[in-house]
């Protein structure tokens, strides 16, 4: 990968963005969106966002298989319940972070 | 509401979005920390926030980043996490299409899930007519500037962060914090189950084709219980 090839997926991306942003707004009477279309919609995010959360929880870069000692995987269990209960984006990274960072410090000083 | 002016309609929507940056905030502060902690320079890290003014996005390109992704996924990834847009300009074109076209795109540029939910509730119980656009301004240009400085303070809190805090672990934790208030029903449960399940399952797939395999399948779940739902209040009420 070149120097330039992260620039240009960032302006690809940002491009793409702003067009998605753009459309009916733009092309106002003459788009419409197909029904099914607009009912998957609904779903991209939930479905998006747990595919990209569990991988980064339950694997560790480089190694295969899923290691259940992994202190990620219990960090990730309680800050999903404060996200539930509280519904705060800084509590759940402040939680997360610091079971994460509490296990570690036990780990190393049990282990 | 009746505005005096296009400023008293301008600062309605600022007054509005005033308590919604609450989360948005710590939100690109650890965009911009998380940026750093992966690598990228000061310089990428702002560049990438300008360009795409996407918060979600960016951190799916991060965490891409990080597992070594081709450009190309990271750009359809990033695209299919933003397709929500779609619903949000066919929602507000009705109200801001007929404006000339710098302010419709700037508007477009501008558009995000906070100004989407401010203006598609206010131009959907009184049309604001003209002053349509100022409000969304005022609900729009405060979220710009706020994500912008947000992202631009954890940059520089982000070079003075060391390695072994985990930092990168912040990614998944804050989709998580997106993910986990959005689930409002049993289809977008399935959705989300499915989804996570499946991206463990096929991990192994190249290029993190896994990611869309999963996302594809988690989707069609949440289609699919909704339609078993809707059917079964149906078939409880055949005698």
């Amino acid at each position: 990968m070149n120097d330039m090839t992260p620039w240009i997926t960032f302006a690809l991306i940002g491009l793409g963005t702003f067009a998605i942003r753009l459309s009916f707004i733009e092309f106002y009477g003459a788009l419409r969106i197909p029904p099914m279309l607009r009912r998957a919609l609904v779903y991209v995010p939930a479905s998006v966002l747990a595919a990209l959360v569990l991988p980064a929880v339950v694997f560790k870069a480089g190694q295969p298989g899923i290691d259940w000692s992994n202190p990620q995987i219990p960090a990730a269990v309680v800050a999903g319940l404060v996200a539930w209960r509280t519904r705060s984006t800084l509590l759940t990274l402040a939680v997360g972070m610091g079971v994460l960072w509490g296990l570690r410090y036990l780990g190393g000083v049990i282990g | 509401m009746h505005y005096k002016s296009a400023m008293h309609a301008f600062t309605e929507g600022v007054r509005a979005v005033l308590p919604l940056m609450t989360g948005m905030v710590p939100f690109g502060l650890i965009t911009g920390v998380t940026a750093i902690g992966i690598g990228m320079s000061p310089l990428d890290a702002m560049g990438m926030t300008l360009l795409f003014y996407s918060g979600s996005a960016q951190m799916v390109v991060l965490q891409l980043m990080q597992s070594g992704a081709l450009p190309l996924t990271m750009a359809v990834t990033a695209l299919v996490i933003n397709l929500r847009f779609l619903m949000y300009s066919a929602a507000l074109a009705p109200h801001l299409s007929d404006l000339p076209r710098r302010k419709r795109w700037s508007l477009s540029y501008l558009l995000s899930d906070q100004s989407f939910a401010l203006c598609s509730l206010k131009f959907g119980t009184d049309g604001l007519g003209r002053f349509a656009f100022p409000y969304y301004l005022g609900t729009a240009l405060p979220m710009w500037f706020g994500w912008n400085l947000a992202v631009l303070a954890g940059v520089y809190l982000g070079t003075g962060i060391p390695e072994s805090w985990s930092l990168g672990f912040a990614i998944p934790l804050s989709f998580l914090a997106l993910l986990v208030p959005g689930i409002r029903n049993p289809a977008l449960l399935g959705a989300a189950v499915v989804g996570g399940a499946l991206a463990v399952l096929v991990h192994d797939l190249p290029y993190n084709l896994g990611l869309l395999v999963a996302s594809l399948g988690g989707v069609i779940s949440g289609l699919g219980i909704e339609q078993l739902r809707k059917g079964a209040p149906v078939a409880a009420e055949a005698p």
